[in-house]
C-alpha cells in the first residue's frame, strides 16, 4: 500500500533538470569562491555549499523526500556519524 | 524456547540444493546461507592458511640476526601480504560470512537471510578482491611492500603494484556493506513468532552491532582508497605533502575506517563467548541487557577512538589528550562484558569440552591484549612502545588470541551441527592446550623484546635480541604444530567423524531445536519462540523433540 502512495509522488523531468542546474550552479560558485582569499570562512562557505547541494541529491534523485520514515532515521545516522567525524578530526586540524 | 519442531528424518540441506543443478554447479550457485557460510569457511580457512605460512616464514627470517632465509625487500613484502591476508580476508570477514551466516537466520528462527542472491553477491565479490590480491603479487612491479596500512607518502612512491592491491581491499569492502545490509534487514525483518529484540540470543545482537559498523565505516576505507589510486594515477596532491597534500588527513581517514573495524573483528567473538559460556555452565546469562547494550555501545564508541594509532605523528596535544581520554572509555563496554561472563559461569554446572577450553584461552589472551592496550592508549608510554614489537605482541593478543581463538572457539562449538559429525574431543582439548603454550612463547618474547627497543617491520636486529627472537621462533613452529592438530582434526571428522545428535551440548538456542545438518529450510515448521533465549529449564523436554 505504501509502495503505491510513493509512487504517486514520483518526480518529473523538469524537476530533475531544475535541481541538475541547480547543482551545477552551486559548484561554479564554489569554484569561484575558492579563487577569493577568504581565509578560514572560505572552508566554511565551501562545507555550506556542499551541504546544500548534498541535501538535493538525497532529497529529490535520492528520493529520500518520498520515502518512509525509517528511511530518514537511518539517514540521520549516518548524518550524525559524519558530524561527529569532522568535529573530531578538526580538534587536529585546527589545534596543530 | 520453540514448541512445534518435530523431528522428521528427512534429507538434510546437504542433500536438498536451492537450484536444479548437482556437483559444484550446486553449490555455487547456491542462495542457501547454510552453504553459503561453508563456502565461506573453506575459502577463508584456505587464505588463513597462507597467512599462517607467510608469518612462519618472517620467524624463520628473524630466527638470527642478518639475512637468513630472505631479503629485506621480500621481509617487507611478507609482511605486508601477511597483514593484508589476516586483516582483509581473513579477521574482518571470518565470524559474521561464516558463522553469522550460517547460525543468524537459524537462531532467528528464519528460513534464510533477507536477501539470499545478494548474499551469494557478496561471496563472489569477495573472491574477485581476494583474486585481485593475488594478480597484484604477479604482475610487474612486484608485491606490494607497505606494510598493511598502506601509509602515505611512501603508498604513492613505491614503485610496487600498490593500486591493485588497494583496489582488492576496496572491492573486499563493498562485500563487507552488502553482508552488514544483509544482515540488518534480516535481524529486523525475519525474527520468528515471539522472538522479540530481548529475546535474541547475544550472539545476533553482536552480528547486528557489527552489521552496522560494516555499513556505516566501510565507505570511509572505500574513498580514501579511491584517492591514493588518483594520486598515484595522476598526482593529485591529496596527501603526498611534496604535492602540497597532507599526510596525516590519510592516516585519519584510514584509522577511521580501521580503528572501527578492529570491532568489527572483536565482537562477534564477544557474541559467540556469551552462546557458548551459557552452554556449558547450563545457565542463564548473567546480566542479558548489559551485554547487549555493551555491544552497541563498543560499536559507537569505537568510532571515536581512531586518533590513538596517530599519537606520535604529529596531530595536536588536544587532539592526542581527547582520544586517550575516549580510548580508555571503551574499556568499560568490554569490562562489562568480561565480569558478566564470569558472573554467568559463578556457580554453574561447568562442563569444560573443547569449545568452553577455548572460550577460557580466549579469556586470558584477550585480557592480556586488553590491557597491554591500555598501556599503548597512554600517551607518554606510547611515545616509547610506538611502533615497536611490543605493539606486534598487542594486536596479535587481541586479533589471533581474542577473535582468532574464538574462530576456532566457534568452529569447535558448532561443528556437529554444520557438518553432523563430532570430531575427536580428545585431540581437540590437546589442541586448545598447545595453543595456549605455542601463542605464548611466541607473542609474549614481542612484549619484552618491544620493551627493550626492537622495531617493528625489520628483517634483522641487534645481536643482544636474539636470545628472545629464537624462542619466539621455536614457539611459532610449535604454533605451526597445533595448527595441523586443529584444522586436522575437523578436517577428518567432517568426513569420518562419527554422527553426532541433533543436540551434544546441551544448548537452548534455535540452532539446537532442529536436525544435524539441518534441513534446507532450517525448520520444518517455523518455531514459536516463548521463552528467555538463555532458559535451560527446556532441556528435558528438548530431549523428547528428538526422539
Ligand atoms: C602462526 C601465526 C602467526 C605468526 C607466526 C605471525 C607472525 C608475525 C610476524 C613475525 C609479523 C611481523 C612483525 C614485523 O616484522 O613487524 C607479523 C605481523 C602481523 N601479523 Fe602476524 N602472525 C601470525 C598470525 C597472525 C594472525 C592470526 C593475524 C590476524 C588475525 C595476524 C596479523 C598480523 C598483522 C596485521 C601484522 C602487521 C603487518 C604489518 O606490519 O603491516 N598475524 N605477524
Amino acid at each position: 500500500m505504501h509502495q503505491e502512495e510513493t509512487n504517486h509522488h514520483s518526480t518529473g523531468y523538469g524537476t530533475y533538470i531544475l535541481v541538475w542546474l541547480a547543482l551545477i550552479a552551486l559548484t561554479s560558485i564554489t569554484v569561484t569562491v575558492a579563487g577569493i582569499d577568504f581565509g578560514m570562512v572560505a572552508l566554511a562557505i565551501a562545507m555550506l555549499i556542499a551541504a546544500i547541494k548534498s541535501a538535493l541529491v538525497i532529497n529529490i534523485f535520492m528520493h529520500i523526500k518520498y520515502e518512509e520514515p525509517i528511511f530518514k532515521v537511518f539517514l540521520l545516522v549516518s548524518g550524525f556519524t559524519i558530524v561527529v567525524i569532522f568535529v573530531l578530526t578538526f580538534l587536529d586540524v585546527v589545534n596543530r | 524456547m520453540a514448541n512445534g519442531t518435530i523431528a522428521v528424518s528427512e534429507k538434510s540441506f546437504y542433500e536438498e540444493s536451492t537450484n536444479k543443478h548437482s556437483g559444484i554447479l550446486a553449490w555455487l550457485l547456491t542462495t542457501d546461507h547454510k552453504r553459503i557460510g561453508l563456502m565461506y569457511l573453506y575459502t577463508i580457512s584456505g587464505f588463513f592458511i597462507v597467512g599462517v605460512i607467510l608469518g612462519l616464514l618472517m620467524r624463520l627470517e628473524l630466527i638470527a640476526p642478518g639475512e637468513t632465509i630472505v631479503s629485506a625487500q621480500t621481509y617487507n613484502t611478507f609482511f605486508t601480504l601477511h597483514g593484508v591476508i589476516m586483516i582483509f580476508l581473513f579477521i574482518v570477514p571470518g565470524l559474521p560470512a561464516i558463522f553469522g551466516n550460517f547460525f543468524l537466520p537459524i537462531q532467528l528462527g528464519a528460513k534464510d537471510v533477507s536477501f539470499p542472491r545478494l548474499n551469494l553477491l557478496s561471496w563472489y565479490v569477495y573472491m574477485i578482491g581476494a583474486v585481485l590480491v593475488l594478480v597484484s603479487l604477479f604482475l610487474p612491479g612486484g608485491p606490494i611492500d607497505t606494510g598493511w596500512t598502506f601509509y602515505i607518502p611512501y603508498s604513492v612512491r613505491t614503485g610496487t603494484n600498490v593500486s591493485l592491491a588497494i583496489f582488492a581491499a576496496f572491492v573486499l569492502g563493498f562485500s563487507s556493506i552488502l553482508t552488514g545490509i544483509n544482515f540488518v534487514t534480516t535481524v529486523h525483518r525475519l525474527r520468528a513468532p515471539g522472538m522479540g529484540f530481548f529475546r535474541m540470543p547475544l550472539f545476533i545482537w553482536s552480528i547486528y552491532s557489527t552489521a552496522w559498523i560494516q555499513i556505516i565505516a566501510t565507505p570511509i576505507i572505500g574513498i580514501t582508497i579511491l584517492l591514493v589510486i588518483l594520486e598515484r594515477a595522476f598526482g593529485v596532491g591529496i596527501f603526498d605533502p611534496a604535492l602540497g597534500g597532507d599526510p596525516i588527513l590519510y592516516q585519519h581517514l584510514f584509522w577511521i575506517y580501521s580503528h572501527p573495524a578492529v570491532y568489527i573483528m572483536i565482537l562477534p567473538a564477544m557474541g559467540v563467548v556469551s552462546e557458548i559460556i551459557p552452554t556449558f555452565a547450563r545457565r542463564t546469562i548473567f546480566g542479558y541487557k548489559a551485554i547487549a547494550f555493551s555491544s552497541l555501545a563498543i560499536a559507537f564508541v569505537g568510532y571515536l577512538v581512531w586518533a590513538h594509532h596517530m599519537f606520535t605523528s604529529g596531530i595536536s596535544d588536544t587532539a592526542r589528550i581527547i582520544f586517550s581520554l575516549l580510548t580508555f572509555i571503551v574499556a568499560l563496554p568490554s569490562g562489562v562484558k568480561v565480569f558478566n561472563w564470569v558472573a554467568t559461569m559463578y556457580k554453574g554446572s561447568i562442563d569444560p569440552k573443547p569449545p568452553l577450553l577455548w572460550v577460557m584461552a580466549f579469556i586470558v589472551l584477550f585480557s592480556i591484549g586488553g590491557l597491554t592496550g591500555l598501556v599503548v592508549g597512554s600517551l607518554a608510554t606510547d611515545i616509547h612502545l610506538h611502533d615497536t614489537y611490543f605493539v606486534v605482541a598487542h594486536f596479535h593478543y587481541v586479533m589471533f588470541g581474542g577473535t582468532g581463538t574464538i574462530f576456532f572457539a566457534a568452529l569447535y562449538y558448532w561443528f556437529p551441527k554444520m557438518f553432523g559429525r563430532m570430531y575427536n574431543i580428545k585431540l581437540a582439548n590437546w589442541g586448545v592446550g598447545l595453543f595456549f603454550v605455542a601463542f605464548n612463547m611466541l607473542y609474549f618474547p614481542k612484549f619484552i623484546l618491544g620493551y627493550m627497543g626492537m622495531p617493528r617491520r625489520y628483517f634483522d636486529y641487534l645481536p643482544e635480541f636474539t636470545d628472545l627472537h629464537v624462542i619466539s621462533t621455536v614457539g611459532s613452529w610449535l604454533m605451526g604444530i597445533t595448527m595441523i592438530i586443529v584444522f586436522g582434526n575437523i578436517f577428518y571428522s567432517a568426513f569420518k567423524g562419527p554422527k553426532a545428535p541433533r543436540n551434544p551440548w546441551g544448548g537452548v538456542t534455535l540452532e539446537w531445536h532442529t536436525a544435524s545438518p539441518p534441513p534446507l529450510e532450517n525448520f520444518h515448521e517455523i518455531p514459536t519462540v516463548t521463552r528467555e533465549p538463555y532458559d535451560f529449564s527446556q532441556l528435558e523436554e528438548m530431549n523428547d523433540e528428538s526422539k
